[in-house]
């Protein structure tokens, strides 16, 4: 690393303004995502992780310009996307891609395999028509499917055969950064494990970056190189894999990984949890100072009205608490 | 069979074989399965989706949706036979003396009715109370699964109410009537990890309590590790593997189980290290290949495998750990 990110999000906010009420006559903001900083380094894979409704899938969506941010720029080679209209948006396009959750209705169920992966390579004019074929035969070939699933229709497909061909349209315009929203989180274990070994297999052979949105923590240590921890719209914490799992500094980080189950019975039955309290307060009030003093086992007075900074505790290990370093 | 092991059992199931009615003819989706409960046991069935891990429990109940039924087999609970019950003695099991929790809080609460008359219900029906002793007790309840200010709660109306704190509430009525058994059909899958942990402490607690038995129904390894007595894995409709859990964990024998449990990424793994994947899909109910169902999958699979379907047998010098595998013996050498 130490070269240019790829992505350099700068205070990226989004907000939600919703109408409550039977007859909608009460205005109120959803403060879905709130001074959103990071870089984005190239060929790596940062994930996000924390509860529903944390805003993981919001910053996936606000990246890439799906959400029109409320604030804040995203700078790709550049240029600021959020500044962007749909038209001049589409040459980006082609490097940034998403995979969502569920493979069942992102996929066309009237075109075939080969149609929806040929879409995009039509769309950006990257093949004739001649060439097409022979393109689509060998994104399938990449994801581990035979050629000949291009005639196929999405209901003959299993959900992991699904998930490959989103993942082959995702790649079917060679794109640079691909998000993965959850991309892995309706698939059936043994399904789950073979398309994380396919997510590794084509990082390593065309040089992606993934920004992976997840709520199993496993499995974000398994393919992360940095991990950010969301609670409520707000980055609580950052740092490389194994700082975040080893060293784990913020509270909530600490809660979430104490949840985590594994597969050893002894552990589990001994292991002293150290179960959060309560439910994530609503976001649309969220709660002032530090959002997550509420359930926090160590709050302190300042937590209650004061946002904590985002800073360094240890070199590139980033977190937004009040307890940590005695601030 | 012992004397003091079959009063032990609470629940003894026997070739349960469950088909669905297809346009072909029926296809089998539960293929002959025997299981058992003890009383205080907690049981976890573990299996992908479409293994019929649900449907056999729910068959049991005879809650099997419209043109699937119960082709074969016995069931019996608490020296009954489920399956010769009429539908008013089942109504009776139903709720009483077995508790359901099923996954989806959401579409299994009544949206229009508030949570205490919920929770009430049962109580009436099958334990005679009267609406105000109801009441009280389902205040207690809500109580008991830690929802806060279960006074006012009760008054709520599920979608007042957060995915967490209705899958309580859902637990809550499984509970009303302190069933005997009660049957907890992933009861955690749409919850987050740290509300997943708050439920299955609160289901360790109440077990304890009330000294009932638990079939807890998943397909995450990693969550029952450390609540179950015992596990089955089911493949297909059958069960491939049945073991203590420690045991299971420790020396998995069926090839399925190892896969299973190799394919969980694990929080001590080396990262960024390919997983163990099983190859190839599960098999539709109705195109279950000859012999072995896993055999077309199996990193073992003999001659034998593809042509004859194995039994579930005691593993050698184990009594209580069966498997249905060919080939075990040599996943224990490669162990």
């Amino acid at each position: 690393m130490g070269a240019e990110p790829l992505l350099k999000i700068e205070n990226l906010v989004k907000h939600f303004h919703v109408r409550l009420g039977a007859f909608g006559e009460r205005a109120a903001t959803v403060h879905a995502l709130d001074d959103f900083t990071l870089d984005i380094e190239e060929g790596e894979t940062l994930s996000l992780v924390g509860e529903s409704g944390c805003g993981k899938s919001t910053t996936g969506f606000t990246i890439l310009n799906l959400h029109r941010a409320t604030a804040g720029k995203v700078l790709y080679k550049g240029q600021d996307l959020t500044a962007l209209d749909e038209k001049r948006m589409r040459p980006f396009r082609r490097d940034l891609q998403i995979v969502f959750q569920d493979p069942y209705s992102t996929l066309n169920p009237r075109m075939t395999v080969g149609e929806a992966i040929g879409e995009p390579i039509l769309f950006h004019k990257l093949a004739t028509k001649t060439e097409l074929e022979g393109k689509v035969a060998a994104l399938l070939t990449d994801v581990g499917l035979p050629p000949r699933f291009a005639s196929r229709y999405p209901h003959e497909l299993s959900g992991g055969q699904r998930q490959r061909v989103v993942i082959a349209r995702a790649l079917a315009c060679q794109p640079k950064f691909i998000v993965c929203d959850e991309a892995i989180s309706a698939l059936d274990v043994s399904i789950q494990a073979q398309i994380i070994n396919l997510l590794l297999d084509l990082q390593e052979k065309y040089g992606l970056t993934y920004l992976f949105i997840a709520h199993d923590l496993a499995v974000v240590r398994h393919i992360s190189t940095r991990v950010g921890v969301m609670y409520l719209g707000r980055l609580a914490e950052l740092a490389s894999r194994d700082e975040l799992f080893d060293t784990p500094l913020h509270p909530y980080t600490k809660a979430l990984l104490s949840a985590v189950p594994e597969t050893d019975p002894q552990h589990e039955r001994d292991r002293k949890r150290q179960i959060l309290q309560g439910d994530v307060p609503s976001p649309l009030d969220p709660p002032a100072g530090c959002r997550f003093h509420t359930r926090c086992p160590i709050a302190m007075e300042v937590c209650r009205h004061k946002v904590p900074n985002w800073k360094e505790a240890r070199p590139g290990h980033l977190v937004a608490c009040h307890a940590v370093n005695g601030e | 069979m012992t004397g003091t092991k079959t009063e032990n059992r609470l629940l003894d199931v026997k070739g349960l074989t469950v088909e669905i009615e297809t346009r072909s003819g029926p296809a089998v989706i539960v293929d002959g399965i025997d299981l058992h409960v003890d009383r205080g046991e907690t049981l976890g069935v573990v299996g992908e989706s479409g293994c019929g891990k649900s449907l056999t429990m729910l068959s049991l109940m005879r809650l099997l949706p419209n043109k699937i039924h119960v082709a074969k087999g016995e069931a019996h609970f608490d020296g009954r036979d489920l399956q010769k019950m009429s539908n008013r003695e089942l109504r009776k099991v139903r709720g009483g003396d077995i508790g359901f929790v099923f996954q989806d809080p959401m579409t299994s609460l009544n949206p229009v009715m508030r949570i205490g008359e919920q929770l009430a219900e049962p109580l009436i029906y099958h334990r005679g109370m009267s609406k105000k002793e109801a009441r009280a007790r389902a205040v207690e309840l809500l109580r008991l699964v830690g929802i806060p200010g279960p006074e006012q709660r009760i008054e709520a109306y599920p979608h007042e109410l957060s995915g967490g704190m209705r899958q309580r509430v859902m637990i809550a009525i499984g509970l009303a009537c302190e069933p005997k058994l009660l049957i907890a059909d992933e009861p955690t899958t749409a919850l987050d990890v740290t509300i997943q942990a708050q439920i299955v402490d609160l289901v360790k607690g109440l077990r304890e309590k009330l000294g009932m038995s638990v079939v807890w129904i998943t397909h995450d390894l990693a969550l029952i590790a450390g609540l179950v007595d015992r596990v089955i894995v089911l493949y297909a409709g059958t069960v491939v593997e049945d073991a203590p859990v420690d045991e299971l964990y420790a020396h998995p024998r069926h090839p399925y189980t190892r896969g299973l449990l190799a394919s969980i990424p694990k929080l001590s793994d080396q990262p960024a290290s390919r997983l163990n994947s099983i190859g190839g899909t599960p098999p539709e109910p109705g195109r279950r290949p000859q012999g072995c169902p896993f055999a077309p999958r199996c990193p073992l699979a003999m001659d034998i495998c593809r042509t004859h379907v194995p039994k579930l047998e005691p593993v050698a010098a184990a009594g209580s750990h069966r498997t249905a595998c060919f080939a075990a013996e040599k996943a224990r050498e490669a162990a």
